[in-house]
């Protein structure tokens, strides 16, 4: 009996830590093959984006939530859902801008960043960027142009990780001319 | 915790990627990009089986610690248990995959079939890296006949 419990724990603990230890050695990697931290923090930057246009249709095929309709609606989708799905952790919203068209994402802890410390020769390393990436590249298949960046990480020192999301503009869906 | 969905896109945009960056049009290429995914997946396999309890360490056979690859670390990193498992008791296994969830997205059949080993070679590394951390040294290739069922031999290298 105790067997079997033991054996659900221990998947369960490997599973979750599979994703950070294959992140950990994709930027290992990665930090291998590009001379400096700015190449890197754009090649993941790069390969988020590839992964967020093909993981929104993952989020709205398992999360059932419909059509949002304001940049307020889509960053509690994000918080609250999203990052609940993927992560296991459901980040706060704050520090709205009064426009309404930028906020934050406070992270208390970063799962990326579980066993990780960025070494001294990498300080300009986003570590996370992938993340950036992710939400960029899903938001524009929900016809949404946004910038996101990390603003406080707590792997540079910083209390919380912070990531700043910015609503550039609507993607209009572009119509060949004459058509309705 | 992380969802499996997100380890199974991150893998897939790795092959893309590192593949892309690591080959030369040259016959040597494809390997290079293989054994750098193969580096990666050891890396992860060790670190694995470093976070396990010393209880799950007290094998006592070659034949428990492949059972435990099959059955826990299967599960644990792909939610299934592998297909089968045969071995020639001379330090030659074969884990047999029906449906290998990192070929699963890709056609079934003989379509992509040159592709697949770029999908296998991070799995490759995982089991011989987890190999290594329990004790074993040893040599891993995966064989793919029909996608999405694919072979994993495990050759146990004796020092």
């Amino acid at each position: 009996m105790s067997r079997q419990a033991n054996r659900g724990t221990e998947s369960k603990k490997m599973s979750s830590e599979l994703f950070t230890l294959t992140y950990g050695a994709l930027v290992t990697q990665l930090c291998k093959d590009y001379e400096n931290d700015e190449d890197v923090n754009k090649q993941l930057d790069k390969m988020g984006y590839n992964i967020g246009v093909r993981l929104i249709e993952d989020f709205l095929a398992r999360s059932n939530v419909g059509r949002c309709h304001d940049f307020r609606e889509t960053a509690d989708v994000i918080a609250k859902v999203a990052f609940k799905m993927y992560l296991g952790i459901t980040p706060s919203v704050t520090n709205w801008s009064p426009a309404g068209d930028e906020f934050s994402l406070i992270l208390e802890n970063n799962p990326l960043v579980d066993f990780v410390e960025l070494p001294d020769n990498h300080s300009s390393l986003i570590y996370s960027n992938l993340l950036c990436g992710v939400l960029r590249g899903a938001l524009e298949m929900v016809q949404m142009a946004v910038e996101a960046k990390f603003v406080q990480d707590t792997l540079k020192g910083d209390g919380v990780t912070e990531i700043r999301m910015r609503f550039i503009r609507r993607i209009e869906d572009n119509l060949p001319a004459g058509e309705e | 915790m992380a969802d499996a969905a997100l380890f199974e896109f991150l893998h897939t945009e790795m092959v893309a990627e590192l593949g892309a960056h690591h080959s030369d049009p040259g016959p040597g290429g494809q390997k290079m990009s293989l054994s750098v995914l193969e580096g990666m997946g050891f890396r992860v396999g060790q670190a694995l089986g470093e976070r396990l309890p010393q209880e799950t360490l007290a094998f006592r056979e070659e034949l428990d610690i492949l059972k435990f690859l099959c059955r826990d670390l299967w599960v644990a990193v792909f939610q299934k248990q592998m297909d089968s498992l045969r071995t020639n008791h001379q330090g030659t296994y074969v884990l047999q995959d029906n449906s290998f969830p990192l070929l699963i997205r890709m056609a079934s059949g003989l379509q992509y079939l040159e592709e697949a080993p770029k999908f296998l070679a991070f799995t490759c590394g995982l089991l011989r890296g987890t190999l290594c951390i329990l004790g074993i040294k040893s040599l891993v290739t995966a064989s793919v006949a029909s996608l999405p069922t694919c072979k994993f031999q495990v050759v146990i290298q004796k020092t």
